[in-house]
């Protein structure tokens, strides 16, 4: 394998691994707090069918961006009135945001746009293009120069196919996405807001008695998750495709918790955990590669299920422990 | 004391969770442009007023009560088996297998053998995650997640690479014997002058669910197993005290879920399709948990809830024929059932409290 196919199969794990990525994270807050959120998926998936078919109606992708968010958060905020407010069942309520927006979206989107669940496809502005960062080789460079872009990529130095091919020519989410590891990160271990997060998921009767708010805490942390989730949303339907398909999400939802688990409930493990999912993705797209690097014949569906074998795996603790946030999926309740 | 009478806790608590969620389903349905009336009509008429109707709510009923009860069982053990669907999955291997390489002489013998490959590949399928939360405290829900998903995965190799018959094209099994043909309803109660369920794939699978439905119901409350589930499911450590050893009842209540999740495959696989194909669960396993949440999990609550789910599919696929509203508005009909009678019980439950509460300080 040249160095021009591994920038490739890199490039795509990056595209990949983004919403994977801000699903994880989204993730991270809910449960750093103490409410666990299998409902990932479902408002990955309203975020994606309102966000396409807001940006279509209004041509602009950030306008759909911002309607995604909204339909991501009126989930979270069912989800925190369930799981905090009426102290029910997390996991139950999770299992019915994904339920809800899986038949809710294919229902929405039939009624508005009338194509078998789906939204016309989106063209120029109602999507984020690729941004082509200084210095790199762009699709206006190569229609300045009159040649496949793809062809002025293999002819530049190794540095010049890094930078061009794997650093630059993503949608400006993906580099948001990477930028929320590290705030994600200051905002959790440097700030009092993030300090307080933690102890209440793991503690919350101990941040109770300190004269804090439990119920504010969580709902902010249910609520961060949900604008996340938005995002993760916005990404799949108006960047990383043109337009919604019915279950786009296909089970990212649950990779991104696989992820999480993964990582421990830690962000900058998060991104890496993220990346090795999305470069599982990349190479279910070309087991053609895999074959010529080994020799073997890699089943395709090996690849699909490596991110969940991979958790069951972490969970039984077989290769280092991971222990999730104490308090997690306990109802708080006040004494009286 | 008892903050309310038990009628209340069971019947008038799960109805007006129940009416919630209708009420909500009809908002949605209004939303979209359609009349919830009309659609109500069309749904009843689709699948209640005709024996074919029938047929086919009973054949989902099938489904749901298999997938209802496995949810059930692992509930009263205070287990929360989400993997109802990758269970009934590779239990619809075992049915193929059975089936496929041993030659039944009769139906009557095949729906045994095919029961017995069905539930010990579902239990076989719910050992790891249950022996991983017993021996290594791993979450069982997040594991039978991800269990659900390799399934769909190992079915999908195995369809394709190994069971698919030479030359042909789509991911499915070769057809099974005609000796493993179970006798569907129109074969049971047509004569030569009433067809009854003409076309229906409701079976003979059905009474097995029911014979199911009666053997849980003497587990759970007729046997000393039953009696240390439940006290299991109520409390870990006093069960603990009284003897009962956690990792045994978890993964003992775990394969009793997953064999009874499996042998929903019986009445798909060998019922219906009579060849194994890639999604013939269709999310059944799922539909377990709202059935089990309904029928507060008690198997006559979970048989009632199986039946009421089965008349939405069949009422559901009706709307999608005669209407423009699709067929996900099922799928939005049991989210709404598994918030309310599931997520948000307190919700209805407290102020209910409050009432009898109230009622009671007035007489007293």
């Amino acid at each position: 394998m040249d160095f021009l196919t591994l920038l490739q199969v890199l490039d795509t794990t990056v595209r990949l691994a983004t919403p994977l990525l801000l699903a994880c994270l989204a993730g991270l807050y809910s449960e750093r707090s103490g409410v666990v959120d299998i409902g990932l998926e479902g408002k990955m998936l309203a975020a994606a069918f309102f966000s396409a078919a807001a940006a279509f109606y209004s041509g602009n992708a950030w306008v759909g961006m911002l309607a995604g968010i909204g339909a991501s958060v009126a989930l979270a905020t069912v989800h925190g009135l369930a799981s905090i407010t009426f102290r029910g069942n997390q996991l139950i309520s999770g299992v019915a945001i994904n339920f809800l927006a899986a038949g809710m979206t294919v229902l929405v989107a039939q009624s508005w746009f009338k194509q078998g669940g789906r939204t016309p496809s989106l063209t120029g502005s109602a999507r984020f293009e690729p941004i082509d960062l200084p210095f790199a080789i762009g699709l206006p460079d190569a229609e300045a120069a009159g040649r496949p872009l793809s062809q002025m990529i293999a002819e530049a130095g190794p540095l010049q196919q890094f930078y061009s091919e794997l650093i630059s020519g993503h949608s400006i989410l993906v580099y948001l996405a990477v930028l929320t590891v590290p705030l994600t990160w200051w905002l959790l271990f440097r700030t009092r807001f993030g300090l307080r997060l933690r102890a209440v998921g793991e503690n919350p009767a101990a941040v109770d008695t300190a004269g804090v708010s439990v119920v504010w805490l969580r709902y902010s942390a249910v609520l961060i998750c949900g604008v996340l989730c938005g995002v993760a949303g916005a990404y799949l339907s108006t960047a990383l495709q043109a337009g919604f398909v019915k279950d786009m999400t296909a089970g990212r939802g649950f990779i991104a918790l696989a992820a999480l688990i993964f990582a421990k409930w830690r962000p900058v493990y998060a991104l890496w955990a993220c990346l090795l999912f999305g470069l599982f993705q990349a190479l279910e797209l070309r087991p053609d590669i895999i074959t010529n690097l080994t020799g073997l014949k890699v089943q395709i569906q090996l690849l699909g299920a490596l991110p969940y074998i991979l958790t069951v795996v972490i969970l039984a603790g077989f290769i280092g422990k991971a222990i999730p946030p104490k308090a997690s999926a306990e109802p708080y309740i006040k004494e009286r | 004391m008892d903050k309310m009478p038990k009628w209340a806790d069971i019947v008038l608590i799960p109805l007006i969770s129940l009416l919630l969620a209708a009420f909500f389903s009809a908002l949605v349905i209004l939303a979209i442009g359609e009349n919830p009336i009309e659609a109500l009509k069309l749904m009843i008429d689709g699948a209640l007023m005709r024996s074919a109707g029938w047929g086919y709510t009973l054949y989902y009923a099938t489904n749901f009560l298999f997938t209802g009860l496995a949810v059930s069982v692992a509930f009263h053990a205070r287990l929360f088996n989400i993997g109802g669907e990758g269970q009934a999955m590779i239990g619809g291997l075992g049915v193929a297998l059975v089936c496929l390489y041993i030659p039944w002489p009769h139906w009557s013998l095949a729906i045994l053998g095919a029961s017995v490959g069905a539930a010990c590949f579902g239990a076989l399928w719910a050992l790891i995650p249950a022996y991983f939360q017993a021996k290594r405290g791993s979450h069982i829900v997040i594991t039978t997640i991800m269990f659900n998903f390799i399934a769909a995965a190992l079915l999908n190799y195995v369809l394709v690479e190994l069971l698919r018959p030479v030359g042909a094209m789509d991911p499915a099994s070769a057809k099974f014997p005609a000796a493993t043909h179970l006798p569907s309803f129109q074969d049971m109660f047509s004569t030569a002058e009433t067809p009854m369920f003409r076309g229906a794939p409701a079976n003979v699978t059905f009474f097995l669910a029911m014979a199911a439905c009666v053997l849980v119901w003497v587990l759970i409350w007729r046997t000393r197993l039953g009696y240390e589930i439940r006290a299991f499911g109520q409390s870990e450590t006093g069960a603990k005290y009284a003897g009962i050893s956690p990792v045994k009842i978890t993964v003992v209540a775990m394969l009793i879920s997953g064999a009874l999740a499996g042998m929903m495959s019986v009445n798909t696989t060998m019922g219906e399709t009579e060849r194994l194909i890639l999604n013939s669960t269709e999310g059944a396993g799922f539909i377990g948990i709202a059935v089990a949440l309904m029928g507060r999990n008690h198997p006559f609550g979970v048989f009632l809830a199986a039946i009421l789910f089965g008349f939405l599919y069949q009422g559901g696929a009706e709307l999608a024929l005669w209407t423009s509203i699709p067929r996900e508005l099922i799928v939005v009909i049991q989210a709404l059932v598994i918030l309310f009678t599931g997520a948000l019980d307190n919700m209805v439950r407290e102020p209910v409290e409050k009432i009898f509460i109230a009622m009671r300080r007035r007489n007293t």
